[in-house]
């Protein structure tokens, strides 16, 4: 995971940083998680198709980094009712690409494919992630995770987990 | 023009109505002045009876008028289980019509909104004004040329629809209480909401989440004003970031639970924010913070803006549909005796900007199917659904705070912050309709 300040990104070391990323928010490590953001982070679950004015319209999740700390602290609770117990995840991330280079930060798509499983019944989300990654320090850091889900046009079950 | 819809309460078959063929629920022995049936939730009969004399037949709120400004502009909601389209045409009067083809009933209309003069249904290319209007048919010698079936062809059209500050409401019943008579006491507090805009004004224009839930409607309904969970499902929220909420919710509180009629019912935060006395406190800010928004407050309304800054928004549901949440608006949509879909939406007050955005960043954290509030409400609802078909005790208990219960000065009954005196409020209007014959 560890990275050359100033430049580009190696995929197999994305690759590495992403499915990290996955198997902590599916095995609901929220401390590991954590470290992974920015301190200018935005985790962002848009609904609907409007993407131009998040900050003016709906969004199923639009987190800085201070409503991240927030939903992990209360997820750490143990009282999340929809989250006690924890939902069993897991998520495949594919068609990885790097998409752009925008200064220090490398922008990637993929896909992903993810079951999740509770006492009300398996739900399978799935769609397209957009990340934003900034190498810092000799570490890769999570800057922006954007995940645009297929059915997000339509009424969604309860998103309690790190998706 | 616009055929109406017929009158589809008055038309319900018998077998639907136990009140005809004697084997169907009984309602009065199934709600009870302290207690309600697990029934009422589960069975499929009860819910194409509550479609029939609730749904399609009281006031039933649809959609607001800030979702269609402008002429031609459209937006797709639902009364029940039905799919409507809710237009503005050319001469900016509002259309509320059924999004289903006259020829061979396929969907009209297929997005969620748009502006448009007409629709086409993609069928058989049959093409409507978005007045209802039957405008063009292909190859329209097989019906006889122009001038033939518009007339009894047309779009269905709603047949009544009313609003109040901008806040569209329709009955599918051509007769029956106003607008106005069935709003009563409720008015008044989508009349507070308004009051918090310098212009007077709410608009419904921040999206909407749709969050899917496996729960019987009437849970959300009865949830919305219960003043008695909150320190229960939401702790965990409310204890990381040191939220002043659970404690408006709690024997301390001077906080009432009131029923307004008619179904309708608030928890109204008023004594404890007038105990406290701070403008803006309601919203979690001060007003240097917010100077613009204050200033113009001030200039609107004089000396009484002091007041109505303290006040606050209502929190308050109006039967059966919708509910207002201080800073959010939310709507109920019936799907089947076991599930749901709740609309949410941040409200936007015309003139405040310094609000409206962070009215939007609060609510997109609290609600929809990840917010930080209504996702442990939803679990609780989807728990309580499983609940339910269990077969004993039988009864969902509703006596919280009868044996306290008084009237207000305008003889409305109100209980404490956490008494049951809404869901009570909530089953004696439930009862009146199930009961109409």
């Amino acid at each position: 995971m560890s990275a050359p300040a100033g430049q580009d990104l190696d995929l197999r070391q994305i690759e590495q940083f992403l499915y990290a990323e996955a198997r902590y928010a599916d095995e609901h490590d929220y401390d590991a998680w954590e470290a992974l953001w920015t301190d200018d982070a935005i985790y962002w679950v848009p609904a609907g198709g409007d993407l131009t004015d998040p900050a003016g319209q709906m969004s199923v999740i639009y987190d800085n980094r201070n409503r991240i700390a927030t939903r992990l602290s209360q997820l750490r609770t143990g009282k999340r009712h929809a989250q006690s117990p924890p939902s069993s995840v897991r998520r495949v991330i594919s068609n990885i690409e790097v998409l752009d280079q925008q200064g220090s930060d490398t922008i990637v798509g993929a896909n992903f494919v993810l079951a999740e499983s509770r006492e009300r019944g398996v739900e399978m989300w799935a769609g397209r992630v957009t990340y934003r990654l900034r190498a810092a320090d000799g570490q890769i850091r999570l800057a922006g995770k954007q995940v645009l889900l297929v059915n997000r046009e339509q009424a969604l079950p309860t998103l309690a987990f790190l998706i | 023009m616009s055929k109406t819809v017929p009158d589809i309460a008055a038309a319900e078959p018998a077998y639907r109505s136990g009140r005809v063929t004697g084997d169907g629920p009984d309602y009065p022995r199934l709600i009870r002045p302290d207690r309600v049936h697990g029934s009422l939730y589960t069975d499929p009969r009860i819910f194409a009876d509550e479609l029939a004399r609730i749904w399609y037949r009281t006031w039933v709120y649809v959609g607001h008028l800030s979702e269609i400004p402008e002429p031609g502009d459209y937006v797709r909601k639902n009364i029940g289980l039905q799919d409507v389209i809710m237009t503005r045409d050319a001469d900016g009067r509002v259309h509320l019509l059924l999004n289903r083809c006259a020829h061979r009933a396929n969907l009209v209309c297929e997005a969620g909104r748009g502006n448009s003069k007409s629709f086409r249904c993609p069928y058989h290319g049959w093409t409507y004004r978005n007045t209802g209007e039957l405008i063009g048919f292909p190859f329209g010698q097989g019906y006889g040329g122009r001038g033939t079936i518009e007339a009894e062809l047309s779009l269905a059209a709603v047949p009544r629809f009313d609003s109040h500050r901008g806040f569209v409401f329709a009955s599918m019943a051509a007769d029956g209480p106003s607008l106005t008579e069935h709003l009563g006491e409720a008015a008044g507090e989508i009349d507070r909401l308004a009051r918090l805009s310098p212009d007077g004004e709410v608009e419904l224009t921040a999206g909407w989440l749709k969050h899917r839930t496996r729960a019987n409607w009437k849970l959300l309904a009865e949830n919305e004003t219960d003043g008695y969970h909150p320190q229960f499902v939401h702790n965990s929220i409310f204890s990381v970031t040191n939220s002043p909420i659970g404690a408006l919710y709690s024997d301390k509180s001077a906080a009432v639970t009131r029923n307004l009629g008619h179904g309708h019912s608030e928890n109204d935060l008023r004594p404890e924010f007038r105990r406290v006395g701070e403008p803006m406190r309601w919203f979690g800010t001060t007003p240097d913070r917010v100077p613009g928004y204050v200033a113009r407050m001030r200039e609107v309304h004089g000396p009484a803006a002091e007041q109505i800054m303290i006040e606050g928004a209502p929190h308050v549901m109006v039967f059966p549909n919708l509910f207002i949440a201080e800073i959010q608006v939310f709507v109920i949509q019936p799907v089947s005796a076991g599930e749901c879909v709740q609309y949410s939406t941040a409200v936007q007050l015309t003139g405040a900007p310094e609000l409206n955005r962070r009215m939007i960043s609060q609510s997109v954290g609290s609600v929809g199917p990840a917010g930080m509030l209504l996702a442990d409400d939803t679990e609780m609802y989807e728990r309580n659904q499983r609940g339910v078909a269990m077969l004993a005790p039988e009864w969902l208990d509703l006596r919280r705070g009868l044996a306290r219960e008084r009237l207000d000065q305008r003889g409305l009954k109100i209980g404490t912050a956490t008494d049951e005196t809404a869901m009570r409020g909530f089953w004696s209007h439930y009862l009146s309709l199930m009961e109409a014959a």
